[in-house]
Order: structure tokens, then C-alpha cells, then sequence
């Protein structure tokens, strides 16, 4: 049988807040503001800041609107949390905290796949996200075209940004997939043969190597192979719990606290 | 007794006078034992023995196993191995002394009694032909070999159990009851008794036990009864049957001498010189009597044994298969529960429509031989199922897409899929979480799912359900493969009852309400797909679904007929096929006929009859075929501009599937006038005659329907001569196909109307070929044949000479009087109105006796038959004493109780019929009596002329009579 992720127990839909307790889980408005303003306010920000940046970030941004995009910047501020108000720290999410965001709200698992997400995110560098990388980062991650999803995905699989995936990185990302058979004499046999079966599906030009060109036609011609070699897109059903959560009105919200 | 006064007595000792030349006394008695050398003492022995004579015998035989040794000496014990007698005299002959010759004498003698006995217990066994409990094992074992090989094999299960062993307390002698579930009927229970097989044979009572009495038929072995009762089985039987005699015969020769026995008085071969002398010595120096009953006797006695043998083997094997359980009594309430079941099934059986396809039945399953070559997709196939089965979820999406790139149209990877139990991990990838896993493993299940073994064993592991399941996911793309799986799944009957036992018809109803109002995306994002991909999707599974009684009210309960209507209003082809495909089904429904009208369904159907797609048109035209039963629809087919593409259609001759619903739309619209005379404008009428020769029969039974109607017009009549119509109808009347028959004859008798193709008609006998039609054994086929002759013999020149000409033809119309089919009797009333035109006919049909046969139809309420019987009796009246006759059947009362009816057609016949009977004056009484006065003077004020004067006339008769009657008295 498939082996199935662990489903994480905590979700975003926690009502009575008791999710709030867990570290770098994301948290809905803060339950203090009682202002019916449009745009949720952030903590540590003024208004007119907030403002401003939601706007220049709405601008570059092709698949949020203002709400979403002022709804995802308080959320970051959030998570952010009491790093903020340090000074000489840059502000935005490192690597564990954003790792934990993926296992826990986006179900992943796999340590290196999450690594590349990170780096997916991460587009200067830093070991940090910020707040605009954040946004595009979710742009993509929850509204992209099927163009822009391959070729994200496509960066997280070449594991060595050398434009290729190689044999090499594909036995990397897959020497997990499969149960170990203690009957089996070499356990990467499977692996090995796994990577065959995809080269054998995916490498057009029989390069031994999967190109960019290889990876599009392949998708193109089955979406399936989107995430050949890993889960890097949330999935599914987390993706709408997640939406349904952070972009919820915050009269709706106030209204279900009050209900 | 006889032997008291030749006989020496001693104390413990008896022994005879007589003794042989050695001096040794012929018969001696030492308690317990007594010796006899010679066949008289013997025959007096036996016949001291008196009620004992068979104790006597037996302890005879038993004493002496080799008799001929005993007989004829130590010589022949050697000889007595060679069966044939000649040896045995080639040996005697070489000896000259006496002795040797009588000893040849007695072999002789005792060679032929042999012979004789051996003839005549088989001359008196074979008749009864009892069965014992070896052949009906073997048949029993035969049988099983048969089992679960799906479609080919003749039965699908068969169980049987001793519960009741052979005893001799019974009569019957019952000794296995056989549940035999051949593939195309429910499951006879079948009794193996002594006499034969018993069908039915026991069938369950309240208790759930088995209901022993001998009640049915009774048939000679279990095969000849399989072979009369199941046409299947016999046809594959025949096919089977010489391979197994061969297994049979092979067996019957590993067994022992004694078993052989009885194999060779029941299977009638000849058995070993052995058991012949044996045989022979149990009846020597017997009474008749005794000779008589010793062989069935003995036979018995070996089954009972041998019976229980086989029941202690039975049980065994039994056990084993663990079907059932260890004791009897557990054995036959587990046959209670399964016939039960079998009468689920046959219930459920009734509930389903007569659309059901060829596919129902079950496709033979045939696995992959073990050491088979096997291909090489097979083993990667395996290799993927492997990963499928031992991967995570992106493992598991490679294996699947690779998979995919097998062609899984092809049955060897179809079946390899299965056979490496890859069905049971695709399935249970469906009750998942993971939308990519589901949707892989879809794909795949719609492409081999077109393999009608693959089908059933999808619904076999349960796969049904979990799919219909999906069909309320939120992925679109999921709910449109999971509806394709499913139109392709549930191609057969129990899969589509499952469909509908777990909601899927409501959720496949729910597809077809795409949100058509509401914007779609311009971009879709993954697991999205357009929404009329989803309705397609939806109502290709509801087309499949639909071939099923139950289904289609479940569709229609559901709200399904709206929505299908507003699909049809789209343009996608793809979508209409399966929509239109859905309502053409589902319009056999009397429910769905009027919803389509409501629903203006009909103008959709007429235009898409336009479209370019053949397969479109067809089952348009079905559609319209099924609904132009209602006048109204006919109406609206015409009014929407339906019956110009209808016609020309008729052209493109390619396609026969389209053409048969062309034609069948053709035939239904025609029974309306207005759109007969269109499609005259048309010139479909030419067309149509040019379609009568090389057709498929589905084509012609709509063909000559259509023209049946058409030519219930004057004009299109004489098209059809000038076409040269009549004659391939003419040809056509010596068919076998039933509605072909119906149609046909009607077809003719319409064209018969008109006087010249009458002509025609009459010279190529078409008449004739008519008459004979009435000995046809479809009730319809008669009817339809005796209404068109009634036009023949009007028309006909000569028609009396002409009727007369047909040897037996008048008596065999009277006799069609017997019938109980009221459209039957009332054409036959109809021909013989006509018939009896002709007085020397009339004659005749009266010697037929015609008219008891007319009086007893009298009682009845069917206007229909009231009317045409009222004119056969006023025709009859004509000849003889036939009035009186009528008057003496008590016909005359019911008649005037016709007047009373609503329909003129009636009154007017009956007012002539009883004006006729008015002659007699007894008839004039019982009228009278039964107030037929008032009655007529009613119809006297009627406006129909004809009435008028029948009732009048009736009048004046009873008038007379009574003022006669006055006269007389004073």
C-alpha cells in the first residue's frame, strides 16, 4: 500500500484559539482589535505604513487582490511575531520557522524537499523571508499558472542549479519512496529502477538528464508529473483550508468569535 | 415331503437312496450342512424349502463361488477364464467318452440359460430405467467440472447433497438433490431419484426444509433433463459431452469386479463370463418367480452399499471446499438459504428492462495459464503494481503514469493488470486522500475497464461504491473520472443495481446541473476541469446507467429530465450524444414520454437530427422512434420541421444502426395522416420501397411498418404498386420473425385495398401465404394475418372459388374461434364475415360448425370483438337453419345486451344481426323477452341510416309475429 503522509492534527481552522499555542502556528487577527476597518491591522505597524506597503506589494503581485494581500502581510506579521520589535535582526522567517509553516500547515515531510521550498522562497539569499518573498512566494505557491508551477518545481527538483536533473538528484529525491523490503538483497535496486521508469517516461531527447524542455512536455502531457519527484506544492485540501482561513472577512470573523 | 420316503435317517445325519456311480449318496445332511450332487435332488431341495427357498439359494451360491468347476469338473475352472465358448468345446470335442459329451451338453445348456437370463433381466430393467447413485455422481462430478467459467461455461454452480440416503423404506428412493445454476436461468432444484431426475424437484417450505414429494416431471438421467430444460446447456453440452464420456469410460474400468456389477445391468455392456455364471446360478433351480426378483434384488443390494460410500466421499469433499457444513442437517438448511436467493435473483431479474444488452451475460474468465507464455509487458507490469503497491505518493504517481504508457486498450495488459492483483491497489488507491494517487489510478480504471472481465471484477472488489463516492468530490477532474469509470463499469446489471443501491444515480443527476450561470475561470488550476466536461462525464455514466428499469426512475426521480433537456439545448456534440443517448433509453418509459413532451424535448431532438454526427442522428431518430407512440408528439415532430431531415436521411443506406431508427422514426411518425401526406411530399414513400430488399431484419420491420401506414392511404397505395412494392412484401410474408410478420401482413392487407395490386397480390398467391400465417404461433402474427385477408377476399376476382381452393384453410379459421385472444377472435369474426359472402363457403363454415363456436363468443364486453362478431352472426344467418341454430346456442340474449353499449360500429352490427335472427320466431320471443323493443326503438331515431333500418326491420319482425300470435288466439 501507499505509504500516506501523517496528517498533521493541528489545522488552521481552530476556532477556540487553543491552536494559537503552537509555536509558529499561524494565527487569524488579533482578537484585541475591534476596529471593522477593511484592512486588517498588523502589530507593531502603523496604518499608514501597512498601507503603503500592502499597495506597492498588490501592484506586483498578479494573482492577490488588496484584502488578500493586506490579510497575508498581517499573517506574516504575525508569525514574525516578537523577532520584529528586536532591532538589528533582520525581519522575516528563517528556515525552521518557515519548515515548520510547511509541515504543519502544508502537510509536507520530506526534510529536503522542504529545504528546497525554503530555498524556492528565500529568492535573495538570506537564509530569510521577508515580506515580499513571502507574498510572491504564496502567489505561486497557491494561485500559479501551470507555467509558473513548473518552473518552480522544476528548481526545487535540480537539486544543483545546474539546469539538468540528474540521475544523481533524482535517486536523491526519491530514496525515500519506496517501503524497504527486507527480502530485497540491494534496496536502492527499486530506487534505481524507479528513476529508470521516469527517465524512461519524462527524458525526451534520451539525454540521460531531465531538462527544462524534458520536464515541461512531460508535464504538459501528464499534470500528474507536476511533483514527480516530491510533493513542493501544498496539496489540495490543505491549500483551501488554508485560504479559507486567512482570507476570511474580518466581519465574518468576528462574527463566528462572537457565535 | 417328497424326499421322506427316499431318504436314509440317521441321528445327525440324512442321506438319499440315490446315489451316483461312485457309490456317494446324492444328498446329504450333517447339521449344519447339506450336499447335493445332482440337479434333481437340488430342485426338491429348494422346493422342501418352501418360504425359505431364497435364504436357500443364496446360502447355495455362497457355498459354491465356482459352480462350473462343480459342474463340469476341475477342467474347465482353467478354461472358465476365456470367455468364449468355443474354446470350451474346441477342448470337450477332443475327449470321445460319454461323459465329456454331456458335460459339453450341460456347458452348452448352461452357456444359453446364461444368455437367456442375462437378456431377459435387462429386458426387464431397461424399461425403468432406474437410476443409481453412480451414474448420477458421475453426472453429478461431470457437472462440477462446468463450474464458474463465466459465459461459456453451461453451469455456473452446482451443488448438490445426500441428505436423504438411498433407503429402502422409500419408496422414491431419492438419493441426491442437485442445485444446478446454469448461466442462463435461475437455479433448478432437481431431485436424483431411483425413477430419474424429478424437476421440479424439491423446492423449500416454510420450515426451509426440502419439500420430497415427487411432483413434475420425471426425466430418464440428469443430462437429458439439464438438455431439455436449458437450451444453453445443451448447446455447449454438446460440445463437452464426447470428452467426458471419453473421463467416464476410463473410470469404469478401474473398478472392481463386484462394482461392475451393476454397471452392467444398468449401463448395458457385457460383463465377465464370471458374473454372467453367477448370475446364472443364483437362479438356477428357482421358480420363475424367484428369477424374476433376484436381479433387481441383488442390484440393490450393491447400491446401498455402495451408496453409502459415496455419501461418506461426498461429505468429504464437501468439508473441503468448505462451503458447507459438516452434518446433514446443516447441508440442506444451507440449500434453504441458497434457493431463497436464487429467488432474489430471479425477482430482480423481472425488474429489469427488456434493454438490456447482449453484454449482461457473462464473458467467459479466462486466466492467465500459469506456465503460459507470458508477454513482457506483463512482468513490467508487475514490476509497477510492485512500486504501487510499496511507494509513497510520488512512487506511486510514477508507477501509475507509466502504467499508462502501456497501451491499456489491449487485452493481454488489461488482463495482466489484474492478473498480478494490481485491480485491488488501483482500487484501494481510491479511498485515499490523495487527489493525484485517485486521479492516476482513474485513468487507468477507465481505459481497462472497457474489458468486460475487468468490469466485473472491479465491482467484484468492491470499487463501485468508493467511486460513487467520488463522485460528490470537490475535484471536478476526480468527479469526471470517476463518472467515465463508471458509464464504463456498469455495463451489465448487477453493477448498475449497485450504482443505484449506493445513491450514484442522484449524485450522476447532480453532475448534469453544472453551474451554467456562474463565470468560469479563464484559467483552470490543477485538479479543475470545465464544468460541461463534468456534465458529459455525468450523463455518459447516467446513458449506462439507464438501461435499467429501476435506474430510469431513479433518474427520473432525481430531477434527471429537466436537466437533460437543458443540456440538449448545448451544442457540444460530445455532450449530446450521451444526453440524447440517455433519454433514447429511458423514453420505453411511459413517464419519460410525457415528461419529454413537457420538457419540449422533441424540438431539440428534431434539430440535432441535423447535426453532421451519425451517431447523433441515430439516437435522435431513437428518441423520436420511442415518443412518436403519442399522437401529440407525432404532431410536434411534424410542426418542428422533423420529418424532411427524417426522410432524408433515408438515402445514406451505410450506416444500418442509423438507418433502423430512421426507419423506425418513420414508422411511428406515419401513423399520423398529416405527416403521411408530407412524407409523400417528400417521396419517402418511393424510398421506402427501395429499402423493402437487402435490409437487416431490424431495418425491414420498420421499413414495412412505415409503409403498413402509409398505405392506409389511397394514393400511396398505388405508389407502392407503381413501385413496384408489392412484390418484395409479398416475399417478405415467408419470414419467421415475428414483428416482421406483423408488419408485413399488415403492409399487405393494406395494399390489397386497392384493386389493382390486388391483382398482383393473387398472382404471386400472396393469399395463400397469408392463410397459411394463421397457423403461426404468435397471436399477433394470426391476427394481423386475418385482418389483411379480409381486404383479399373483398378485392379478390373470384374470391369464393379462390377461398374454397385452399385445402383445409375454411376449417382451420373456424377453428381459430378457440383461440382466447380477443384481437384474434375479432379479426377472425372479420374473415369470416367476408368468407361467408360466398353461400358455398358459408356451407361449408357451418358444417365446420361455425356457429356454436360464434355463440359462445357472444358474452363478451369488448366492443371491438362485439362488433365484428355481430356481423360474422348476421352474415352466418344466411344459410339454412342457421338462424334457429343461433337461437339454440343462446346467442340471440347476449346480443341485445350489445345495443346497450356506447359505440355505434356496435349498435349498427347488432341491429343487423338481430334484424336476421328476427326471421326465427323463437328468436323473436327470446328478443322480446330480454327487452330488445325499447332498445331498438332508440336506435330507430338514430342518424345512421344502416341502423335505421336494421332496427326498424327488427322491429316489424317482432310486431308481426306478436299480431300473428294475437290472430291465432282469437
Amino acid at each position: 500500500m501507499v505509504t500516506l503522509r501523517v496528517k498533521a492534527t493541528q489545522t488552521l481552522g481552530n476556532r477556540d484559539g487553543r491552536a494559537a499555542s503552537a509555536p509558529g502556528l499561524i494565527r487569524a487577527p488579533a482578537t484585541g482589535d475591534t476596529s471593522r476597518a477593511r484592512i486588517p491591522r498588523a502589530p507593531g505597524m502603523n496604518r499608514k505604513k501597512l498601507q503603503k506597503l500592502t499597495e506597492t506589494l498588490t501592484k506586483n503581485c498578479k494573482h492577490f487582490n488588496k484584502f488578500e494581500v493586506s490579510c497575508l502581510i498581517k499573517l506574516f506579521y504575525n508569525l514574525v511575531g516578537e523577532a520584529a520589535k528586536r532591532p538589528g535582526v533582520a525581519i522575516g522567517l528563517d528556515r525552521n520557522a518557515f519548515r515548520n509553516i510547511l509541515h504543519v500547515t502544508f502537510g509536507m515531510t520530506d526534510d529536503m524537499i522542504m529545504d528546497r521550498v525554503f530555498r524556492g522562497f528565500d529568492k535573495d539569499n538570506d537564509g530569510n523571508i521577508n515580506v515580499t518573498e513571502w507574498v510572491n512566494g504564496l502567489s505561486l505557491f497557491l494561485r500559479g499558472s501551470l507555467e509558473e508551477k513548473m518552473k518552480y518545481c522544476f528548481e526545487v527538483f535540480d537539486l544543483n542549479g545546474d539546469g539538468f536533473i540528474s540521475k544523481e538528484e533524482m535517486f536523491h529525491l526519491l530514496k525515500n519512496s519506496l517501503l524497504k523490503q527486507p527480502s530485497e538483497e540491494d534496496p536502492d535496486e527499486g530506487i534505481k529502477d524507479l528513476v529508470e521508469i521516469t527517465l524512461k517516461k519524462m527524458d525526451y531527447d534520451h539525454d540521460g538528464k531531465l531538462s527544462s524542455a524534458d520536464y515541461e512536455k512531460a508535464v504538459g502531457e501528464e499534470t500528474l508529473l507536476l511533483e514527480a519527484f516530491g510533493p513542493c506544492l501544498p496539496d489540495p485540501k490543505s491549500q483551501m483550508e488554508f485560504e479559507a482561513q486567512v482570507f476570511k472577512d474580518p466581519n465574518d470573523f468576528h462574527d463566528n468569535m462572537n457565535s | 415331503s417328497s424326499f421322506h420316503f427316499s431318504s436314509f435317517f440317521s441321528e445327525t445325519t440324512v442321506s438319499s437312496k440315490e446315489v451316483d456311480k461312485n457309490g456317494q449318496p446324492l444328498l446329504f445332511l450333517s447339521v449344519p450342512q447339506i450336499k447335493v450332487r445332482s440337479f434333481g435332488q437340488l430342485s426338491q431341495l429348494v422346493f422342501a424349502a418352501k418360504d425359505a427357498k431364497l435364504k436357500e439359494a443364496q446360502a447355495c451360491i455362497e457355498a459354491n463361488r465356482d459352480p462350473v468347476v462343480k459342474i463340469l469338473g476341475s477342467d474347465y475352472s482353467t478354461m472358465k477364464e476365456d470367455s468364449g465358448a468355443l474354446n470350451i468345446l474346441h477342448k470337450i470335442t477332443n475327449g470321445d467318452d460319454v461323459e465329456n459329451e454331456t458335460k459339453t451338453n450341460i456347458a452348452l445348456l448352461l452357456k444359453q440359460l446364461d444368455l437367456h437370463l442375462l437378456n431377459d433381466t435387462l429386458r426387464r430393467i431397461s424399461p425403468q430405467t432406474r437410476l443409481n447413485p453412480v451414474p448420477v455422481k458421475d453426472d453429478t462430478e461431470l457437472l462440477k467440472s462446468f463450474w464458474g467459467k463465466g459465459e461459456q461455461s453451461v453451469l455456473e454452480s452446482t451443488e448438490f447433497t445426500s441428505d436423504r440416503g438411498f433407503s429402502f423404506s422409500d419408496g422414491c428412493g431419492e438419493m441426491r438433490y442437485v442445485w444446478a445454476k446454469p448461466g442462463d436461468a435461475e437455479a433448478p432444484c432437481v431431485t436424483c431419484g431411483a425413477q430419474g431426475v424429478l424437476f421440479p424437484g424439491g423446492r423449500t417450505d416454510d420450515e426451509g426444509k426440502i419439500d420430497y414429494e415427487t411432483k413434475g416431471e420425471v426425466y430418464k438421467d440428469l443430462v437429458t433433463f439439464l438438455k431439455e430444460k436449458l437450451g444453453k446447456f445443451s448447446e455447449n453440452m454438446s460440445k463437452q459431452e464426447i470428452r467426458f464420456s471419453e473421463e467416464q469410460q476410463k473410470n469404469q474400468t478401474d473398478e472392481v469386479p463386484k462394482k461392475e456389477e451393476a454397471d452392467v445391468i444398468c449401463k448395458a455392456v457385457s460383463g465377465t463370463d464370471k458374473s454372467k455364471l453367477e448370475k446364472n446360478q443364483i437362479n438356477f433351480g428357482k421358480s420363475q418367480m424367484a428369477r424374476r426378483l433376484e436381479p433387481s434384488l441383488n442390484w440393490r443390494t450393491t447400491v446401498d452399499r455402495k451408496n453409502r460410500k459415496i455419501s461418506v466421499k461426498e461429505s468429504q469433499e464437501e468439508k473441503r471446499r468448505g462451503k458447507l457444513g459438516k452434518t446433514r442437517a446443516s447441508v440442506s438448511s444451507g440449500r434453504a438459504q441458497l434457493s431463497c436467493k436464487s429467488v432474489d435473483k430471479a425477482e430482480e431479474t423481472i425488474s429489469e428492462s427488456s434493454s438490456e444488452s447482449e453484454e449482461d451475460e457473462e464473458p467467459p474468465d479466462h486466466r492467465q495459464e500459469a506456465n503460459a507464455d507470458l508477454p513482457s509487458e506483463y512482468w513490467q507490469i508487475q514490476k509497477l503494481v510492485k512500486y504501487l503497491k510499496g511507494g509513497n505518493q510520488t512512487a506511486t504517481v510514477i508507477a501509475l503514469c507509466s502504467m499508462r504508457d502501456f497501451n491499456l486498450a489491449q487485452e493481454t495488459c488489461q488482463l495482466a493488470i489484474r492478473d498480478v492483483g494490481g485491480l485491488e491497489v488501483l482500487i484501494n488507491l481510491l479511498d485515499t486522500d490523495e487527489v493525484k494517487c485517485k486521479i492516476g489510478s482513474l485513468k487507468i480504471l477507465k481505459e481497462i475497464s472497457r474489458n468486460p472481465q475487468i468490469r466485473r471484477n472491479i465491482v467484484d472488489l468492491g470499487g463501485l461504491p468508493i467511486m460513487v463516492n467520488i463522485l460528490s468530490s470537490p475535484y471536478k477532474t476526480l468527479k469526471c473520472l470517476a463518472a467515465e469509470t463508471i458509464a464504463n463499469v456498469a455495463q451489465f446489471k448487477r453493477a448498475r443495481r449497485l450504482v443505484r443501491q449506493h445513491g450514484g444515480i442522484t449524485r450522476l443527476v447532480a453532475l448534469l446541473d453544472c453551474a451554467q450561470n456562474s463565470v468560469e475561470p479563464a484559467q483552470l488550476s490543477l485538479y479543475e476541469t470545465r464544468d460541461v466536461e463534468v456534465a458529459r462525464c455525468g450523463a455518459l455514466a447516467l446513458w449506462s446507467c439507464s438501461k435499467s428499469y429501476s435506474n430510469k426512475e431513479a433518474i427520473r426521480k432525481a430531477g434527471g429530465i429537466p436537466l437533460l433537456a437543458r443540456l440538449l439545448k448545448t451544442s457540444h456534440e460530445d455532450m449530446l450524444i450521451p444526453v440524447v443517448g440517455t433519454l433514447q433509453e429511458c423514453a420505453s418509459e411511459e413517464n419519460y414520454r410525457v415528461a419529454i413532451k413537457a420538457e419540449r424535448i422533441i424540438e431539440n431532438l428534431v434539430k440535432n437530427l441535423n447535426s453532421e454526427n451519425e451517431q447523433l442522428q441515430e439516437h435522435c431518430a431513437m428518441a423520436i422512434y420511442q415518443c412518436a407512440e403519442d399522437e401529440e408528439t407525432r404532431d410536434l415532430v411534424r410542426l418542428h420541421g422533423g420529418l424532411k431531415p427524417l426522410a432524408s436521411l433515408l438515402s445514406n443506406t451505410d450506416n444500418k444502426q442509423r438507418l433502423a431508427a430512421v426507419t423506425g422514426a418513420i414508422w411511428k411518425c406515419s401513423i399520423s395522416k398529416e405527416n403521411v401526406t408530407k412524407f409523400r411530399e417528400y417521396k419517402a414513400i418511393e424510398t421506402l420501397v427501395g429499402l423493402l430488399t437487402d435490409q437487416p431484419e431490424e431495418v425491414l420491420v420498420n421499413v414495412v411498418g412505415a409503409l403498413g401506414e402509409c398505405c392506409q392511404d389511397y394514393e400511396n397505395q398505388v405508389i407502392v404498386r407503381k413501385c413496384g412494392g408489392i412484390q418484395p412484401l409479398v416475399n417478405l410474408l415467408v419470414g419467421i420473425n415475428q414483428a416482421l410478420l406483423v408488419n408485413v401482413t399488415k403492409a399487405v392487407g393494406a395494399c390489397a385495398v386497392e384493386p389493382e395490386s390486388m391483382v398482383i397480390i393473387d398472382r404471386l398467391d400472396g393469399v395463400r401465404l397469408l392463410w397459411s400465417l394463421l397457423k403461426n404461433p404468435h397471436p399477433d402474427v394470426k391476427a394481423s394475418a386475418a385482418w389483411a385477408l379480409c381486404p383479399c377476399i373483398q378485392n379478390a376476382k373470384d374470391a369464393g372459388e379462390m377461398v374454397r381452393s385452399f385445402v383445409g384453410g375454411l376449417e382451420l379459421v373456424v377453428n381459430l374461434l378457440k383461440s382466447d385472444n380477443k384481437e384474434v377472435l375479432s379479426s377472425v369474426c372479420a374473415a369470416i364475415t367476408n368468407i361467408a359472402k360466398d353461400q358455398e363457403n358459408l356451407a361449408v363454415i357451418t358444417d365446420h360448425g361455425v356457429v356454436p363456436l360464434l355463440s359462445k363468443l357472444a358474452n363478451t364486453n369488448n366492443d371491438k370483438l362485439r362488433c365484428h362478431l355481430a356481423e360474422a352472426i348476421s352474415r352466418c344467418c344466411m344459410w339454412g337453419r342457421n338462424r334457429v341454430a343461433f337461437g339454440e346456442h343462446k346467442a340471440v340474449a347476449p346480443l341485445v345486451q350489445y345495443l346497450k353499449s356506447n359505440d355505434t360500429n356496435v349498435h349498427r352490427a347488432t341491429a343487423q344481426a338481430l334484424y336476421q335472427l328476427s326471421e326465427d320466431p323463437d328468436n323473436c320471443i327470446t328478443m322480446h323477452e330480454n327487452g330488445a323493443v325499447k332498445l331498438l326503438l332508440d336506435m330507430v331515431g338514430s342518424p345512421d341510416q344502416e341502423l335505421q333500418e336494421a332496427a326498424a326491420g327488427c322491429i316489424s319482425n317482432i310486431r308481426r309475429l306478436a299480431l300473428a300470435a294475437e290472430k291465432a288466439r282469437y
